[in-house]
């Protein structure tokens, strides 16, 4: 069965592309979580439970709308894909590997995109979680989730620069200097 | 009753999976396969391939069924050595499938 999985990986090169689907909304996902702990910190909100809540929030809903946006647009990209290759083949390919391919690769990066912003959400929430019950945490809920924010931005920027082939600490740098821009746009705007 | 020793087939098959991932699912049909596989023609999305195939007793159902699982269309059996069992005479018989 896991044979099976990685040919139809392999046939609809779905490998790839759910890596970069993993990145990209990675990024989304630890990004909006990033800015919404930058709005409670300089809004000083400390009430815990409101703002696991909102993070909690805007997670599921990355992650639905990850799952849901990908499954529609590659269920239709590898629908036409399918059929351009059945009309070269001049056969129905719906009983083949390459028809079980096409309708498990949706699934695949639909899943990957949907998981990706969720679980870097859940992550940068652990903190608030933790400091919510009464776990002593070297920093502030905040200030902790915020940092551990920083951490996956960095993990991920060294993530796209391996797959770039370039130097991971340059990568790695260049999406925390993103991080900090955003934190600081969200700063200079904050009322 | 006679076995099949070796089959030479013309086969149509989308270019992914690539001809090394296809000749080894045919190999792996059997214990003793062996496979040759030699591109003929290739087009923008598919490949013509000569698919070569040896072994003590070739199950050609199952040769079909896996071409057929990758997406490829058997054209026609260009060559086939079948050989009586408990005997050393060789049959060979060329047949296009249409």
């Amino acid at each position: 069965m896991f044979k099976q999985l990685l040919l139809w990986l392999h046939i609809s090169r779905s490998g790839k592309i759910a890596r970069r689907y993993f990145v990209v909304n990675g990024f989304d996902g630890a990004l909006t979580l990033l800015g919404m702990n930058v709005g409670f910190y300089l809004s000083g909100e400390d009430n815990l439970p409101v703002i696991i809540s909102a993070c909690l929030g805007a997670s599921v809903a990355l992650g639905v709308s990850g799952v849901s946006s990908a499954y529609i647009s590659e269920s239709a990209e590898r629908e036409r894909e399918l059929r351009a290759l059945e009309e070269a083949m001049v056969r129905d390919l719906s009983d083949s590997d390459h028809g079980r391919a096409s309708r498990f690769a949706p699934l695949w990066i639909a899943g990957v995109n949907g998981m990706a912003p969720f679980v870097f959400g859940l992550l940068i929430i652990f903190p608030l979680w933790l400091a919510g019950k009464g776990v002593a945490l070297p920093l502030g809920a905040v200030e902790m989730a915020l940092a551990t924010a920083m951490v996956i931005l960095f993990f991920l920027g060294i993530v796209s620069g391996r797959i770039q082939g370039s130097f991971w600490l340059w990568s790695g740098l260049r999406t925390l200097t993103i991080a900090l821009l955003t934190a600081i746009i969200i700063f200079l705007i904050n009322p | 009753m006679a076995t099949l020793k070796r089959m030479v087939l013309d086969v149509l098959k989308p270019r992914h999976p690539n001809i090394i991932d296809f000749a080894t699912a045919i190999a792996e049909l059997g214990q003793d396969y062996r496979v040759v596989v030699k591109v003929d023609e290739v087009d923008d999305r598919t490949e013509s391939v000569m698919l070569s195939i040896e072994g003590e007793n070739l199950d050609f159902e199952a040769i079909q069924q896996s071409i057929k699982a990758l997406g490829g269309s058997l054209h026609s059996i260009d060559e086939i050595e079948a050989i009586a069992t408990g005997s050393t005479e060789t049959h060979r018989h060329e047949e296009p499938l249409s």
